[in-house]
């Protein structure tokens, strides 16, 4: 018997569903539907109450009308009175209305809480499902809260119906994964355990996939779950194929619950209880020996179900990484299916064992798989098993088959999918680099990179080909010889002209011996690309003329008239034209020692993390990425470096470690200040050439004056968050964002203070080009001298650099200084400001009074402009102990028994400054009657604008 | 976690989708399904050949490189799960399989039609196999017993209002010009991606 009869049902809504199919046009199909939805509403909105099988009816209507595109925006009221019908058709209806529908910050939840709470006390179970489904599909925050203490006690209820109970579960699952703190963790949790024992297989499978999430945020409550899934794992395993009855599927006994638990042991490590960790490996032996069995049926369906079971034991061997007969036999295992007829199962092998690649005992063996994977690289007609092969490739490449790997990719390169090229590239010239004996294989790898598919070769790529020929001197003659080669071909990328024109500016001199190559040669070479060129390239161009002018004086003459022709000198692009300008002035003026000083050789580039690596990381998420820097290298891989250290380097010979900085090769040494052939970049591209972003306090040269005006600051928001907080105090934190914090140490004497400014870096990144600087306004530099110690420019991930600041106030003043701060952080120029808390109390020395001489001094400063007086509302409350504390932290002294009334504060100090010192008295009286609680707060100084300030900055704080 | 269920035919036009959890972005906004979401999974999903493999990885569009489309074609009809890296790939393959075999015995010989004018079944079987995005059900068997319970409720309850039933299949009869008629699920002529030689 069909479970569900075509026949019954609504049968307006048929005809409508026809009605629809049967338009001819778009415009018949709006048509028809808005005069149903003109319908509904008037039915709806009519005066006669509708039964429950028309509301039915027509919130169904409206639900397909949904699902056909439109917006539905009346309708929901409805759906919520047929929660709370007695009929189960038109219950679910709306509850299916509503999991569909409702946003889950929607104004009805409370209603639809109402209902679904009468349907989980209901005690039916088919309604206590509708419930359950309903939060669990909605899942808002509101129904967290109604319900998330309720639905444990369901689900591990003596008396629950299976069913129930397997809803229950999930819908917990899901309530924990959207508001993870309204779900009470509690004696539950044991008893959640033991559901892995149940009879039902169902709710063994919902409690496993609930145990699951929740061992994976608190691993330690559930550690009592790995014997249990064992054992149950075992049992399942060991059974005969019709054991299981209904959960055996295609002749595999319960596929699903054996993924599931396999998932859930890989939450932990393996098993340290001897025997039950030797009878986990024989679940996982039995499993692995099943697949050598002849298949029990030829259906798809038997050997998918059996092979998700295969590979989910497999992941949980890998995850182990701990025997290796079981690794080698998984490696084995994927060997077969990499050559297996289904392209599924090519597919997940070369998934699965590019995880295993990364593990010391199963690497030997993934290699051996080389051929076929450079196979699959050829063959394969999918893609998405063709990009499973490269990453494959990646994570078995070692310094072995290093040569072979990139050789095959670079091959693959030629005729790879769009969508997957660039990845290609960057791993290519990661591998290139990670495993180049021999640099002139990485730079000529590079160079076919270029070639082959230079539109996909991002900067870091060919920044790094840079960075690492000028740190490398054995190199740098055969990239001159090379690049040179490679610019003669008729059309040759972009990025190609972009690294000759570097190397040739830098090296050139290397291979101008060869009278094939001489400088005219060389110069000419170049030129001929300039104006197939864009913007950037060129500018970089002009800058290697510049450098050739230095190099070969012979040139001179040549090149001085490219730079004054019209077309450079009158170069609509107002950097080429300056580029031209100054370097043709340049090469007039300056004496051939100053040319040379000028224009000097790059210095090497300091080690730092490669950003190729960086950008691919940040290409496929972390966690993608197998990790090719892992123990195993240190295994099989100890002399990986040991040969690079024959040439003898002013930089460290391991290029691994040597990674590349942010986004462009910039040395961090900038004393020549124009040293540098000039890469462009598009922000600040005119002092990036003169290096002054890097370390501004190293332009100490005469070039400065003549081609600087120092980069302005791009205009940042102060931020002034903290700094009421610092009035009362000397010490915390002022400033935190994402990636940086800053805390502040500060003490004062007399007219003196100094500021120990501390900066966290909270990435694991370095921070580049750090640099700091304190800025007053005009007026506040007459009033307050602020010095600032120079601080490192290189703050590690997770280090804290300390800068001191030495403050000395001159006068009273009103403003307060900036700090702003500026560091690269993962190529972008970072950019902070924020006030610091320097304000006039600081400068206070508290005074003892008597109470005479307290009245006395009050009566003195009686002028009306010397006084100033403010009452306003309480922000906190009203505690003496805290305002004692914030008087006396604001820098006077309490005077106890000056007051005749005990509940007012009474204070005495004087401002000191460089010229004057301002006494001050001070007199808070609070209002604890009245309804509002309210301050009177009386300042007497012998300066108005003191008074002023003094009242501002205190009366904030209570 | 199954982030999203989809059915659409083989001219894109969805017949079946979930609401679920991550992306209430789309159940929402019919908009951003209708103009992005759907498009671009039938577009990723129909011109692939019936021999590669059932996985795609996802784009940005479905949340990024963790997340991947598992599909399976069926005669007219695409049958597309979303699902993050915690399911087995070959697991919700089954799934799908263990889906459409239900539809078709609850259906007796399932059709694009059933999925038509039938939504609100189809949603109800669904629901009975996954739960906020977990797989709450795989034994088939279990499935159609409570489809059948709630079969019969509806019956009882239906009375008379649900005599004018043969009107539908009447409809149904007549709106059948190019459709293939069946998905055929049984055991003869079951539609297989990846098994050419498949007997």
């Amino acid at each position: 018997m069909p479970a569900v009869s075509k026949g019954d049902g609504m049968r307006g809504l048929a005809v409508f569903i026809s009605d629809i199919r049967n338009c001819k046009s778009k415009e018949a199909e709006i048509k028809r539907i808005n005069k149903e939805l003109a319908n509904i509403r008037s039915k709806f909105k009519g005066d006669k109450a509708l039964d429950g099988y028309s509301k039915k009816k027509y919130v169904c209507k409206l639900l397909f009308i949904f699902l056909l595109g439109h917006d539905i925006d009346f309708g929901h009221m409805e759906a919520v009175n047929l929660l709370s019908s007695n009929k189960y058709t038109e219950k679910q209806i709306g509850y299916l209305f509503i999991s569909v529908l409702v946003n889950s910050n929607s104004d009805l939840i409370r209603l639809i809480n109402n209902a679904i709470k009468n349907d989980l006390g209901s005690r039916n179970p088919t309604f206590m499902n509708l419930a359950l489904h309903c939060i669990a599909n909605v899942g808002s925050r509101e129904m967290a809260e109604a319900f998330a203490s309720e639905i444990p006690s369901i689900l591990v209820a003596g008396d629950t119906m299976d069913s129930v109970k397997q809803s229950a579960a999930l819908c917990l699952l899901r309530l924990n994964r959207t508001s993870a703190d309204l779900v009470p963790m509690g004696e539950w949790t044991a008893r959640v355990v033991h559901l892995l024992n149940d009879q039902h297989l169902g709710v063994v499978t919902a409690a496993t996939s609930l145990i699951t999430t929740l061992a994976q945020k608190s691993p330690d409550d559930f550690k009592t779950s790995i014997s249990l899934a064992v054992a149950r794992l075992s049992r399942i395993v060991t059974s005969a194929s019709i054991d299981l009855q209904d959960y055996t599927y295609y002749f595999v006994a319960a596929p699903w619950l054996s993924v599931k638990l396999l998932r859930l042991l890989q939450c932990y490590p393996p098993p340290e209880d001897a025997a039950l960790r030797s009878r986990l490996t024989e679940c996982l032996e039995t499993i692995l020996n099943k697949a050598q069995e002849p298949p029990k049926s030829k259906k798809v369906q038997h050997s998918n179900a059996k092979n998700a079971v295969l590979f989910e034991a497999i992941s949980l061997i890998i995850h182990h990484d701990s025997e290796p007969t079981l690794l080698v036999r998984a490696c084995n295992q994927l060997g077969q299916f990499l050559q297996h007829r289904e392209t599924n199962l090519r597919y997940l092998a070369l998934e699965s064992m590019c995880t295993l690649a990364s593990s010391e005992f199963s690497h030997e063996t993934v290699k051996t798989h080389i051929e076929t994977v450079i196979n699959a690289l050829k063959t394969e007609r999918d893609v998405s098993v063709r990009q499973r092969a490269v990453d494959l490739l990646y994570a078995m490449c070692d310094r072995s088959n290093a040569k072979q790997i990139v050789a095959e990719m670079l091959s693959y390169l030629e005729t790879a999918d769009y969508s997957i090229r660039e990845e290609i590239v960057l791993k290519v010239a990661i591998l290139a680099e990670k495993y180049a004996v021999d640099y002139t294989w990485y730079v000529d790898t590079i160079l076919n990179l270029i070639r082959i598919a230079g539109d996909y070769v991002s900067e870091e790529v060919w920044y790094r080909v840079i960075q690492i020929v000028i740190n490398r001197e054995d190199v740098q003659g055969y990239a001159a010889k090379t690049v040179f080669e490679a610019l003669q071909a008729p059309a040759c990328h972009e990025n190609l002209v972009k690294v000759g024109g570097y190397i040739l500016g830098e090296f050139g001199n290397l291979i101008a011996g060869d009278s094939r190559s001489s400088p005219l040669v060389q110069f000419n070479l170049l030129h001929s690309k300039f104006h197939l060129c864009s913007v950037p390239t060129r500018a970089l161009l002009l800058s290697a003329y510049i450098k050739f002018i230095n190099l070969f004086p012979e040139v001179k003459a040549t090149i001085q008239d490219v730079l004054r022709s019209d077309s450079q000198l009158r170069n609509s692009d107002v950097e080429l034209q300056q580029r031209a300008v100054e370097y043709l002035r340049l090469s007039c003026i300056a004496s051939t020692d100053i040319l040379a000083t000028v224009l000097e050789e790059m210095p090497p580039f300091p080690e730092r993390e490669s950003s190729i690596l960086a950008k691919l990381k940040k290409k496929k998420g972390p966690g993608n990425l197998p990790d090719i820097d892992d123990a195993r290298r240190n295994v099989n891989g100890s002399t990986e470096h040991s040969e690079n250290t024959e040439a003898p380097k002013k930089s460290s010979p391991s290029l691994v470690a040597d990674l590349l900085p942010t986004n462009r090769p910039r040395p961090a040494s900038s004393s020549p200040i124009m040293r540098s052939a000039g890469t462009m970049g598009t922000t600040h591209p005119f002092t990036d050439l003169l290096n002054l972003n890097a370390t501004p306090s190293a332009g100490a040269s005469l070039l400065v004056d003549v081609f600087s005006e120092s980069p302005a600051p791009a205009s940042v928001d102060v931020c002034e968050e903290n700094f009421l907080r610092f009035v009362c105090k000397n010490n915390g934190v002022i400033f935190e964002n994402q990636l940086l914090q800053i805390g502040l140490k500060s003490e004062y004497r007399q007219n003196l203070g100094r500021i120990y400014v501390f900066y966290g870096n909270k990435t694991s990144t370095q921070f580049l080009s750090f640099s700091t600087s304190v800025a007053s306004c005009d007026m506040l530099k007459t009033q307050l001298n602020v010095h600032a110690k120079t601080v490192d420019p290189l703050i590690d991930g997770g280090a804290q650099v300390q800068q001191m600041l030495n403050i000395e106030c001159v006068s009273d003043f009103t403003d307060a200084p900036v700090l702003n701060i500026q560091f690269r952080y993962g190529g972008t120029l970072q950019n902070i400001a924020v006030k610091l808390p320097v304000m006039l109390n600081k400068f206070f020395q508290p005074t003892e009074m008597t109470s005479q001489d307290f009245f006395q001094r009050w009566k003195q400063l009686g002028a009306p402009e010397q006084e100033v007086q403010k009452i306003f509302k309480a922000k906190h409350p009203m505690d003496t102990d805290v305002t004692k504390a914030k008087i006396l932290g604001f820098g006077v002294a309490l005077l106890d028994g000056v007051d005749p009334n005990p509940a007012n504060f009474v204070g005495a100090g004087v401002i000191h400054s460089k010229c004057t010192q301002v006494g001050c008295l001070l007199r808070l009286e609070p209002n604890t009657q009245a309804q509002v609680k309210m301050y009177r707060l009386t300042l007497r100084t012998s300066k108005d604008t003191v008074s002023q300030r003094l009242c501002d900055l205190l009366s904030e704080q209570f | 976690m199954i982030k999203a269920i989809l059915i659409f035919n083989n001219h894109g036009k969805p017949r079946l989708r979930t609401n679920n959890t991550l992306f209430t972005l789309f159940s929402l906004s019919n908009n951003l399904f209708f103009s992005h979401f759907l498009p671009e999974t039938f577009h990723l999903v129909s011109k692939r050949d019936e021999n590669v493999c059932n996985f795609l990885e996802g784009g940005m569009l479905i949340g990024g490189s963790d997340y991947k489309l598992i599909y399976r074609h069926y005669a007219t009809l695409y049958f597309v799960f979303c699902v993050d890296s915690s399911e087995s790939e070959l697991g919700i393959l089954d799934l799908i399989q263990v889906f459409v075999e239900t539809l078709d015995k609850c259906f007796e010989n399932v059709c694009e039609l059933d999925l038509i004018f039938h939504v609100d079944k189809v949603h109800n079987i669904l629901a009975e196999m996954v739960m906020g995005g977990m797989v709450l059900e795989t034994n088939m068997n279990e499935i159609i017993t409570q489809v059948d319970a709630q079969n019969k409720m509806e019956k009882s309850e239906a009375g008379i209002a649900g005599a004018p039933a043969r009107a539908v299949s009447a409809v149904k009869n007549m709106n059948l010009p190019e459709m293939p008629r069946n998905i055929n699920i049984g055991d003869i002529s079951i539609k297989v991606p990846n098994l050419p030689s498949f007997k």
